[in-house]
């Protein structure tokens, strides 16, 4: 399948992904982050049961302390 | 578009800060310079000599909230700007209260994890407002890795996405300082292209 993560084109090698399984396969570790998939933010409990499919928009962005 | 136009347009609108540090208190003071209307801030902290190698404060102002000292401040770069001061730490619940009728609001917070709190109460209970995020600025050098970017309808996003502050990495004024006022200057661009009949509901 093909997704558009933060605007830019990604393909994996299955049909459908939980965002669980797409964090750890892009190997992205930061604790702290927002996930939108086509516009909706996905709360963190949901990581395992929201699946993203082909076309789908997502975007990730990571928190990182200091201010 | 002089300076005074741009003042005058800017007059208008009111800013929520999210947090009154190294990012929150250059931010605030670069806007109060450019003319914003009302600037609503919100820090729990009380100013230690630790937060001067960033924060907009002054050492006889050790011990008192950064708040009211930001306030106080902004009161003596440019009296023009309303500035309504909080104190309370901010939380899921009363962040729509206090930033309620921002047309913007600033994430300027120094934990991850309130950064996270803040854009997620944002988008759930202020649904197209505008947030400006501050995420990756600790160290020095490597001015080329902070960028800004929009990273969906309503999040921008200032940093450069891959520092994380720490006692190996400290947050210092050059750095926040870039970063505050890039966020700074996203506000601007932001309500820059608001229209001038805009009347706040």
């Amino acid at each position: 399948m093909r997704i558009l993560l933060n605007n830019r084109e990604e393909e994996f090698n299955t049909d459908i992904l939980s965002i669980s399984e797409m964090l750890e396969l892009k190997k992205f570790s930061y604790k702290m982050r927002i996930v939108k998939v086509n516009g909706r933010l996905i709360p963190k409990e949901m990581y395992d049961s929201t699946c993203i499919k082909d076309g789908d928009i997502v975007l990730m962005l990571y928190l990182m302390s200091g201010g | 578009m002089t300076f005074q136009e741009i003042k005058d347009h800017l007059a208008q609108f009111r800013v929520g800060i999210a947090g009154a540090g190294g990012l929150g208190s250059n931010c605030a003071v670069a806007l109060a310079r450019s003319g914003i209307g009302t600037l609503v801030l919100s820090d729990f902290d009380i100013i230690e000599p630790a937060n001067l190698n960033r924060q907009y404060y002054f050492t006889n102002q050790v011990g008192i909230p950064k708040s009211t000292a930001l306030k106080e401040n902004i009161a003596r770069i440019n009296p023009n700007v309303t500035v309504i001061a909080h104190l309370e730490k901010l939380d899921r619940n009363n962040i729509p209260v206090i930033f309620n009728g921002c047309d913007v609001i600033v994430e300027a917070f120094d934990r991850d994890d309130m950064k996270e709190m803040l854009i997620e109460t944002v988008l759930i209970m202020m649904p197209g407002t505008p947030v400006v995020v501050g995420s990756g600025l600790a160290g020095w050098g490597n001015s080329e890795a902070i960028k800004y970017r929009k990273a969906d309808d309503t999040i921008y996003v200032c940093g450069d996405e891959q520092t994380i502050a720490g006692d190996d990495l400290p947050p210092m004024a050059p750095r926040v300082g870039m970063v505050a006022n890039m966020q700074a200057n996203t506000v601007i661009e932001i309500l820059m292209r608001r229209s001038r009949d805009y009347f706040r509901l």
